[in-house]
């Protein structure tokens, strides 16, 4: 069973309007260079220029922000959910 | 607020919340003297209307915007007192409500957003779980989120509590505000009422300090300030201060660029000094102001205390919430009733006791 991936509304023009995507096994960082390969440009809106996940992209494994885990290293396994969620809400 | 009304992101008049804001801005002398200052006064949300928050004016414009653009259905995530706000101005604009909240909310906060007969939402978690989830429901239904997909017309309502202070200290900026984060939204919004009055030409003031209060149990924000950083890590809430219990804020980026750029300072204080800090505004000005208020309180009183803010200074503190909502947070701590029999000897007694021990001490 692959890995699932919750596309955000804003980013859904770069996957046809897919909500959810599926891509292998590995870490959040491999998921996001398969993701570019699939729909490319995606990448960047996700990505700063340093490497790191932009500031206002949060990004969960199975419901946890991957910065209490181990960030684009945190690895995903068959059967878990990733989310990508832009930080612009709250308060 | 709507005297602002130019300056607010709505296209015509108000039709949600016309009597919200305008509240007391407070002289506060003895609790001035208590935390060491010359000059302190309070901005008094805790009374504001309909629903006894800072959150009535952000919601006051979401919902006029909402009804602008035609939405039938509003929608929040919320601490509490944004559900409040949200359910109460929806019921009387005659819109259906949905509120998110952590489930293990104060009782005050969640019974009155029931009692508008809006539809609550208890979510098993903290509400950056909560505010996960909304973003996700904000994606897959046309509701208007006022702090999610309608967060840039919500967040401006906050300038009219800026505004206000300015209008109220005589058309003038204050030299300190000190201001509870928990997005940290507030905090920015503040410093651009003041810029934009500045602008306006309605105040000459080109320099003011803007200071961040948080709870130790989630402080994100202040900790990356001291700390001389520009970015904060996240952190899972653990504090009375349920209101200000976000710990990945969304303005954290900007309140901490605010801070700096007005030289202000952020600090972060205990469960008890949160208490102890409703206790002071409380006996020194008889205003009793929710958990954050304690936290504004008490983080004055340190930055104060540490020259951070200059004695000589004068402070407004932004009381955002009212204390009858979080009754929780300090029931056991404010003393006790003393019974007696409805006898003029037994209070006679009790009288003559506290004039023993009050001669004593």
């Amino acid at each position: 069973m692959p890995v699932k991936v919750r596309i955000p509304t804003p980013l859904r023009k770069l996957t046809n309007e897919a909500e959810l995507v599926e891509v292998a096994v590995g870490t959040i960082g491999s998921a996001i260079g398969e993701l570019q390969a699939k729909y490319p440009g995606i990448k960047e809106r996700l990505v700063d220029d340093s490497g790191g996940v932009r500031r206002f992209v949060n990004v969960y494994v199975n419901e946890e922000d991957i910065r209490f885990l181990e960030n684009l290293d945190t690895k995903l396994k068959d059967g878990d959910e990733v989310s990508i969620i832009p930080a612009i809400a709250g308060g | 607020m709507w005297r602002y009304r130019e300056l607010l992101p709505v296209a015509g008049e108000p039709t949600v919340g016309r009597q919200v804001g305008f509240t007391p801005l407070v002289k506060a002398d003895r609790l001035a003297k208590r935390l060491g200052i010359r000059e302190l006064w309070i901005k008094n949300d805790a009374v504001n209307y309909p629903t006894l928050s800072f959150k009535d004016r952000v919601v006051s414009v979401a919902l006029s915007r909402s009804k602008e653009l035609g939405f039938k259905t509003v929608a929040c995530a919320s601490t509490g007192n944004l559900a409040n706000s949200v359910a109460a101005q929806a019921a009387s604009a005659g819109l259906e409500a949905y509120v998110f909240i952590p489930a293990d909310l104060e009782q005050g906060k969640v019974l009155n957003s029931l009692v508008y007969g809006a539809n609550v939402i208890g979510i098993k978690g903290h509400y950056d779980e909560v505010n996960r989830l909304c973003a996700e429901i904000a994606g897959k239904y046309g509701w208007a989120f006022v702090n999610v997909n309608m967060r840039p017309y919500y967040a401006e309502g906050s300038k009219s509590m800026g505004y206000e202070i300015a209008e109220q200290l005589g058309w003038r900026a204050p030299q300190h505000t000190v201001i509870p984060m928990a997005s940290g939204s507030l905090l920015t919004k503040i410093h651009k009422s003041y810029q934009e009055f500045a602008k306006l030409g309605l105040i000459s003031e080109s320099r003011w300090r803007i200071h961040g209060a948080q709870a130790t149990g989630c402080s994100p924000i202040s900790v990356a300030q001291k700390a001389g950083l520009d970015f904060f890590k996240p952190v899972k809430p653990n504090t009375i201060a349920k209101s200000l219990a976000i710990g990945t804020p969304a303005d954290g980026f900007y309140s901490l660029r605010v801070m700096k750029e007005t030289g202000g300072h952020a600090d972060d204080v205990t469960d008890d000094e949160i208490r102890e800090g409703i206790k002071l505004l409380a006996e020194c000005e008889g205003i009793f102001a929710e958990t954050a208020g304690g936290v504004t309180v008490g983080v004055a009183k340190k930055l104060i205390a540490a020259g951070k803010i200059p004695a000589g200074d004068s402070a407004v503190l932004c009381i955002t919430g009212n204390g009858l909502k979080t009754l929780d947070a300090v029931v056991g701590h404010c003393g006790e009733t003393r019974e007696i029999k409805p006898s003029l000897r037994e209070f006679e007694a009790l009288l003559d006791s506290d004039f023993k021990l009050a001669a004593r001490s």
